[in-house]
């Protein structure tokens, strides 16, 4: 079932979904990107749950000039300018007011969704029965897709990637740096409400598969995720689109292959698999990488330090860090050094008094800043300089045997 | 120097005695902000009833070591003890400034509840805040200069003035040992003047003073010992003997330039 | 209007309403100071995966498998946020953006997957309530609320937010001291001994309670509307926190019974004859509350401090 869903053998409507959810997860991971790196992503969750009222005014509105209340066009429209609404609050408050941008969101995203649920209500009691196509946008409804639905999925979705391709260098450089943007003549309040203005398109494109509440995990997921992959901004984007539309396809397809799978949630934990396995096994950002890293250096740092003291004939105090000697074969369970172990303390105190000469010295300052307790001498010094160092010790001579 | 010169320098083979003295005494203190080491291995023994300064230069650890000796970071490594018992049993007998800038000044609070914040410990949790703690937090605020201002909104006060406040709050912990972060940065000539008098009298009463300081200019004049670091300690002990141009050029390296220390008031070396 | 009418049909859904307002705006206050006002947001989608899997896990949707579902669901997206924020060095937005739209994905699958015929529960009501539905009907007027008898067939809804609100307030009462220090000062909290850490857990953990205890009335996405907007209201009215905490519960209250007046009696005044929802219009005052604070509190710009001095 889920083969013939992937390879799109399911049928019309299934063949409809999975296309509309790949080109959506799509739009929504590369202009998500740009949300994400200006720090603004819950602004999207703002954003979304103030399409409420939109839609149902726009229902209201349509029903009362004697047409069809469902009409997927009509009802965009009408969520899109609530949408902008909501955003403009969220700005006013900010901007206005001592409120800290997340009392701002919360409060826009909340009040919104209320009066939305009170529209809803308006709505029930003036026909009841009708509103049934609405329900459907609080959590995407892909059971009764129509062809025309399906298109203008796919040109909003086009038409915002389009113009995010248009933009991405200058949202780019205003959220790296906000100020450098405005400084070369970057107008950073257009391009933030452009980007805005795109994520309100995604959402209100989303709204028909994934639904209002669900949308912004798309815009926020793909990116988060691509983040692990890879330190290029542009790189973002793109993996960022691939891992949208990726999600969008195989949710899409494993929806249709079972009876109460329902889209929106699976395309968002579909997203949310391919997040969990970039968040542990990423190999630079990723967290089985870093946990190997900092076991690695916190095992050098209780290393170096052991041998420090051993060379010095100072008490080791922690038990860590002789049991790492001891597992290194530089010490003995109860702390005396071993034949190895004295030779690596010796070097290390040398080492460090060769840093000590090292920081004394004008003439390299640069490498002094390079110490970190840590690193060897060797390494960012020649041997020639080595020895010239030296000189300035006076032999080894000092050196505990 | 030579080589034993150097290794007798670095241990401080310290005797127990001397640990158990110490209102600050701190082991082996490794701290990481991800993989480089800001504070490598360090060693301190704070004397009892000292003025101690923390220098070095930028990104050389001070902070750091301040705030790990207390626990509000957690090291990598090492072991702090306050007049030889573990830190968390000493807790009631040290106050700690925080660095300003940390602080969202917008809170709303008025300079009084900042300073009764002071009294924590000595309140508890539900204790009623009663005429006597009031008169106690005023009092502090009047040894640094600002008992005119205890209603008002702590936003509305200038840098220095949140400065004092801070300092009001440590007052009101009736504290032995002192730990400030930068308690002279970006404030007023007047404020430094307010500051440091308020710490001299405190080292007249016996407690012991420790502050992370920028400016070499005016050791001599506040502190009596210093602490050299820079990732690893550099050097510590008393103005006199320690903060000399050889220890200074061992912690700022080429940074500081020769003549910049030629005008510095120096100790003997 | 008269007892036998009010006291049966709107008294409770007042009281029930005023109580989650309080509930969740005292704990508001401090996740709106802290910058964590979208916990809030994020513990509300939670609430319903952890009752769905409390009611997966024991066939009822008894209070106690409720709470303690939804109380460690909150416990759970509250730790994979933090883990999220450092372990992959994401902001906390964005964590939070993650963990809590999945598990609302997850609560809302598990829920499609499952029989919950014989119980009510949907999303849709899990998301907008049914405050109207909590109906005294035993009641006939104020004396009714003298006799035991009728006192008996009191929703348990009300007792169960009551309670929770005076959990509430009592948490914020014994914790006073050391979430004012902390939420104004993390560092200097830490130097007292204060542990931080497992007080900002608590204040989760004891957010998610109200929610709990509030979803079953108005819904859960306007549970956040109570968490944020009488709090940020408050904190445009004054400069101090005890008398933010006092304005809050009154704009929380405000909120509460005007909203609930104007839902079940607006639209008859406008000629209509059917209430409209009243915990999305409770939302909907609150948000004009805020607006107003917005516009005219008199605290309502940041202080400019200067850094000089």
């Amino acid at each position: 079932m889920l083969f013939d869903a992937l390879t799109l053998q399911l049928g019309y409507n299934a063949t409809l979904v999975a296309l509309g959810s790949a080109l959506l997860g799509i739009s929504a991971g590369v202009t998500g990107t740009f949300l994400f790196l200006r720090k603004r992503a819950l602004v999207a969750d703002a954003i979304s749950h103030a399409t409420l009222p939109g839609v149902g005014l726009a229902f209201i509105v349509m029903v009362s000039l004697g047409g069809d209340g469902r009409n997927l066009a009509g009802l965009m429209l009408g969520s899109a300018v609530s949408a902008w609404a909501g955003l403009l609050a969220v700005q006013a408050i900010t901007r206005r007011t001592r409120l800290a941008e997340d009392a701002a969101i919360g409060a826009v995203l909340s009040v919104f969704f209320g009066a939305g649920v009170v529209l809803l209500t308006v709505i029930q009691n003036m026909s009841s029965g009708r509103q049934a196509g609405l329900d459907g946008l609080l959590l995407g409804s892909t059971a009764g897709m129509l062809f025309q639905d399906a298109m203008i999925i796919a040109g909003g979705g086009a038409i915002t990637l389009a113009l995010v391709l248009l933009l991405r260098r200058a949202m780019t450089v205003v959220a790296f740096d906000a100020e450098y943007a405005r400084s070369i003549g970057i107008n950073t309040d257009r391009i933030d409400m452009l980007t805005m203005l795109l994520v309100m398109a995604v959402t209100v494109v989303g709204l028909k598969i994934v639904g209002l509440i669900l949308i912004v995990a798309l815009l926020i997921i793909p990116p988060v995720t691509a983040r692990f992959w890879t330190e290029r901004s542009e790189l973002v984007a793109a993996y960022a689109g691939a891992i949208g539309g990726v999600s969008g396809y195989v949710g899409a397809a494993i929806s249709a292959s079972a009876p109460s799978l329902p889209t929106g949630p699976i395309i968002v934990l579909t997203c949310f698999a391919l997040f969990i396995v970039s968040l542990f096994f990423a190999p630079e950002r990723g967290v089985l990488a870093a946990y190997l890293r900092h076991r690695r250096f916190q095992r050098r740092v209780h290393i170096r330090q052991g041998l420090l003291a051993l060379a010095q004939d100072l008490p080791v105090y922690e038990p860590l860090t002789i049991r790492l000697l001891a597992s290194e074969g530089l010490a003995r369970r109860d702390g005396v050094p071993t034949e190895a172990g004295r030779a690596r303390a010796a070097k290390a105190l040398r080492d460090e008094h060769r840093w000590h000469v090292v920081h004394s010295l004008p003439d390299y300052e640069a490498v002094s800043s390079l110490y970190d307790g840590l690193r060897d001498i060797e390494t960012v010094l020649t041997a020639d300089q080595i020895a010239e160092i030296d000189t300035h010790i006076g032999g080894p001579k000092g050196v505990p045997a | 120097m030579t080589h034993l010169e150097l290794a007798a320098d670095h241990g401080h083979r310290v005797a127990k005695e001397r640990l158990d003295a110490s209102p600050l005494a701190i082991r082996g203190l490794t701290v990481s902000y991800g993989e480089k080491p800001a504070v490598f291995s360090v060693d301190a023994t704070i004397e009892d009833g000292s003025m101690t300064a923390i220098i070095g230069p930028n990104g050389a650890g001070k902070s750091t070591l301040l705030k790990a000796a207390l626990g509000v970071i957690k090291p990598l490594s090492g072991t702090v003890t306050v007049h030889g018992k573990p830190l968390e049993s000493a807790r009631g007998r040290i106050a700690y400034v925080p660095q300003r800038a940390s602080i969202d000044w917008d809170f709303p609070a008025r300079v009084i509840d900042v300073v009764l914040m002071g009294l924590y410990r000595e309140l508890g949790m539900i204790a009623r805040v009663t005429g006597a703690h009031r008169r106690k937090a005023l009092d502090c605020l009047e040894r640094v200069g600002m008992g005119d201002f205890a209603h008002r909104q702590i936003g509305q006060l200038s840098g220095g003035q949140q400065q004092r406040v801070f300092l009001a709050r440590a007052l009101a912990q009736d504290a032995d040992l002192y730990l400030l972060d930068e308690p002279f940065a970006g404030v007023d000539a007047a404020t430094e003047k307010a500051i440091i008098d308020v710490l001299k009298a405190l080292k007249a009463q016996g407690r012991t003073v420790v502050a992370v300081h920028h400016d070499l200019a005016t050791i001599t004049d506040y502190f009596d010992h210093v602490f050299l670091i820079n990732v690893r300690k550099v050097a510590e002990g008393p103005v006199a003997t320690t903060f000399t141009a050889e220890t200074l050029q061992k912690a700022y390296g080429g940074r500081l330039a020769t003549a910049q220390i030629e005008d510095l008031e120096l100790g003997a070396g | 209007m008269s007892g036998e009418e009010f006291v049966p049909l709107s008294l409770v859904p007042i009281l029930i309403g005023t109580f989650t307002a309080i509930a969740c705006a005292l704990p508001g206050n401090f996740l709106v100071l802290r910058k964590q006002a979208l916990i809030g947001d994020a513990i509300s989608h939670v609430v319903l995966p952890g009752i769905v899997v409390a009611f997966l896990v024991t066939g009822t949707l008894g209070t106690w498998p409720m709470m303690i579902g939804a109380g460690l669901a909150a416990i759970v997206a509250v730790i994979l946020i933090e883990a999220i924020r450092r372990l992959g060095r994401i902001e906390t937005g964005a964590a939070m953006g993650v963990v809590f739209t999945s598990m609302f994905a997850a609560g809302v699958l598990l829920l499609e997957r499952s029989d919950t015929s014989t119980v009510h529960l949907d999303v849709e009501h899990a998301l907008m309530g049914n405050l109207e539905s909590l109906i005294w009907l035993d009641a006939d007027g104020w004396a009714s609320l003298l006799d035991p008898v009728a006192l008996e067939g009191l929703p348990p809804e009300l007792s169960r937010i009551f309670l929770t609100m005076l959990g509430v307030a009592a948490f914020l009462w014994l914790f006073w001291r050391p979430l004012k220090i902390s939420t104004f000062d993390e560092s200097f909290a830490e130097g007292l001994g204060i542990r931080t850490g497992a007080l900002g857990m608590a204040l989760v953990i004891v957010s998610a309670i109200a929610a709990v205890a509030a979803f079953d009335a108005v819904g859960s996405i306007i549970v956040i509307a109570m968490f944020i907007c009488p709090p940020a209201a408050a904190r445009l009215m004054t400069d101090r926190l005890e008398a933010q905490i006092a304005w809050s519960v009154g704009f929380a209250t405000l909120s509460a019974v005007l909203g609930y007046v104007l839902a079940g009696y607006g639209p008859l005044w406008l000629g209509g004859d059917n209430a409209v929802s009243a915990a999305g219009m409770i939302a909907t005052l609150s948000g004009c509350i805020l607006a107003l604070a917005v516009l005219f509190g008199p605290k309502r710009s940041r202080i400019g401090a200067p850094t000089e001095g």
